[in-house]
């Protein structure tokens, strides 16, 4: 009997029942984003509108196009829409602040101060003393391990150790929103599992309602309770799925049919889309070794 | 389908190491080890050095003039002139013929050019030789007043070029408004501004500082400008989400990102202030190394005009590394740092 993903078991229900049921976080309504550039105008996104609850955790998903990390920067108020609305807990956001709290690819800590220092950075720049500051940032620093890294300069670090501390530099700041723009896509396979469990675990401790940007369908359907699919050209709402995986995830539910389910319809959502120009075939390699016969 | 000649061609080459080294002649930017990063670092010195001593020191290498040391019956030739080989030839069938005294000497170089010995003798000997003139300074005396020379102008120049540079750099509006006239002032010969700097600012340190800071201040406000431009701009982002705001994104992000650069950039600087340091010091009243290097060469003592000359070049690369050395230890998070 095949499995469907829209076959949720009776606790993913009623966990997603409980979380619709809680104030909305962030809202988007009838959001477009246009570039003119020259004579061309391009349209990133078109018409979006979605909704979070609090401590939900929404992937965002989409063939490459799709304006995902536009998306993400109008969120955090780097990029302005053309129309539509943010709000943030009912009132409307402009420009970026402390409550979004965003997480980039490329780590962006500050090379020439410690650890300690970029924890402490957005607290100092909300007038926090020093002591306090560093008080709350060694109490962050312990939560993910790093306390005996906290005078290490950033490039002293390993990849993982460098996204923690980026995690936990917006944390600090106690945003309602973490806004993470394929956060893990610089990391090593293995490196990024352990995050992305890790993650979960941080996200199930603190209250914050995350939006994570990914392009992994594996990392969307393993992390999120909904997933906002966009289309390309321009970025459109394609489908809302909720992932029908029971909290706590752990890495045996990657093998389960519900997780293939999910992952097959996303596949099927995104992949018709992005192969486009990717359509012909590749040519067949021609023979060029006499020792071929080992691996036919 | 391939034949077995061409599978043949195309199969991997026998040893990559055998590839690296054989046929490798020009390796683009191999690694050094550190012996032969020294070496090279002397042979460099070495390698102008060897080829000055050569024309010195070999005398069928150049050697165009002869230096008397008897002058024979030659009436106007004394010890110690130096004359052309032609002359010198001449005079010598002249006394053939006329049965006088030929006139004695010994392959030279023209005066202009002493030996390496006699250059690193003169470096010793005017340090420990009384100036000629008698309201002269010694060389000391001479390098003090040039190292404050460029000292002012450059501590002038930065004060106005870094800050407003940065500015520049981070503000399109300051900008705008800013650098198309500066681009214009650039071109303008500092030293074409000499006598104006006189007028204003009479003939002793007011005018040679101004001229460096005039040959100084409009490069550095656009190079200062364009380093600061260059700041990760990520970084800029990921400050506003921390809640940065206006000028604190300048003081807490833009200039510490971009520190190590401007460092760099103001060592530069400081070498390009010391080229305008002669020209400076030759407007109104001369001073400095300028003016023991005029005085010594209106004496011929061209021996201590090269040894001043070398000088200022130990002094600026001298400076420089010790520049460069305190920059390590300032920046110990910048990666790119030699």
């Amino acid at each position: 009997m095949s499995v469907s993903y829209l076959d949720q078991p009776p606790e993913v229900q009623a966990r997603l029942a409980r979380l619709k049921a809680r104030d909305v976080i962030l809202s988007v309504d009838g959001m477009s984003k246009r570039f003119n550039s020259g004579k061309n105008n391009v349209t990133a996104i078109e018409d979006l509108s979605f909704q979070t609850h609090r401590r939900e955790f929404l992937c965002v998903i989409g063939p490459s196009g799709c304006g995902k990390s536009t998306l993400a920067r109008i969120l955090a108020g780097l990029d302005t829409a053309s129309e539509g609305w943010v709000s943030l807990d009912g009132k409307p956001v402009q420009g970026p602040g402390r409550e979004r709290g965003m997480v980039f690819q490329g780590y962006t800590l500050f090379p020439w101060l410690s650890v300690r220092r970029n924890v402490m950075f957005g607290l100092r720049m909300a007038g926090v003393g020093k002591v306090e500051a560093q008080r709350q940032a060694d109490e962050w620093l312990a939560l993910v391990g790093l306390e005996k890294f906290a005078d290490a300069y950033p490039h002293q670090l390993s990849g993982g150790m460098k996204q923690r501390v980026a995690i936990i530099r917006a944390l600090v700041n106690r945003p309602r929103v973490l806004l993470m723009d394929e956060p893990f896509s610089a990391l090593d396979a293995q490196t990024r599992q352990r995050m992305q469990a890790y993650l979960l675990e941080i996200w199930k401790k603190v209250d914050i309602t995350i939006i994570f940007i990914t392009h992994d369908l594996d990392e969307a359907v393993f992390l999120a309770d909904r997933i906002l699919v966009l289309d390309a050209h321009p970025g459109r709402l394609r489908e809302m799925i909720e992932v029908p995986l029971p909290r706590p995830r752990d890495a045996a539910q990657i093998a389960s049919p519900a997780f293939a389910a999910t992952k097959a319809r996303l596949e099927a959502l995104i992949h018709g889309k992005e192969t486009a120009d990717e359509d012909e075939p590749y040519p067949a390699v021609p023979l060029l070794t006499d020792v071929s016969d080992e691996v036919e | 389908m391939l034949d077995r000649s061409e599978i043949a061609a195309v199969k991997p080459a026998a040893s990559e190491t055998d590839d690296l080294v054989r046929g490798q002649w020009f390796r683009v930017r191999a690694p050094l080890t550190r012996r032969l990063r020294i070496f090279l670092a002397i042979a460099s010195f070495l390698l102008p050095l060897a080829v000055w001593s050569a024309v010195s020191y070999v005398p069928f290498i150049w050697h165009p003039d002869v230096l008397i040391s008897d002058p024979g019956d030659v009436d106007y030739y004394m010890p110690g002139m130096r004359v052309t080989k032609a002359d010198y030839a001449g005079q010598l069938a002249a006394a053939k013929t006329n049965h006088t005294a030929p006139p004695v000497g010994t392959p030279c170089n023209p005066v202009y050019l002493p030996a390496p010995g006699d250059v690193a003798a003169a470096f010793y000997t005017s340090f420990t030789t009384p100036p000629a003139d008698q309201n002269g300074l010694w060389l000391h005396q001479s390098l003090w007043q040039s190292i404050q020379t460029i000292f002012w102008g450059f501590v002038i120049s930065s004060i106005i070029g870094v800050p407003l540079g940065i500015l520049c750099g981070a503000h399109s509006g300051l900008a705008r408004l800013v650098e198309p006239f500066v681009e214009f002032f650039r071109y303008l010969p500092a030293p074409a501004f000499g006598t104006l700097a006189v007028a204003v600012l009479g003939i002793y340190a007011g005018p040679k500082i101004a001229i460096i800071v005039i040959g100084t201040l409009f490069q550095q406000i656009l190079i200062i400008a364009n380093t600061t431009r260059k700041a990760d701009f990520a970084l800029v982002e990921a400050a506003l989400t921390l809640g940065t705001r206006n000028l604190r994104l300048l003081t807490s992000v833009i200039i510490p990102s971009v520190l190590p650069d401007l460092y760099r950039d103001q060592r530069i600087l400081l070498g390009w202030a010391w080229t305008y340091l002669i020209v400076a010091e030759l407007i109104g009243a001369t001073s400095g190394i300028s003016l023991f290097i005029t005085q010594q060469s209106r004496y011929q003592h061209y021996a201590n005009v090269y040894a001043a000359i070398a000088m200022i070049g130990i002094l600026g690369l001298g400076g420089d590394l010790l520049l460069a050395a305190l920059g390590r230890k300032l920046f110990p998070w910048d990666k790119s740092a030699a």
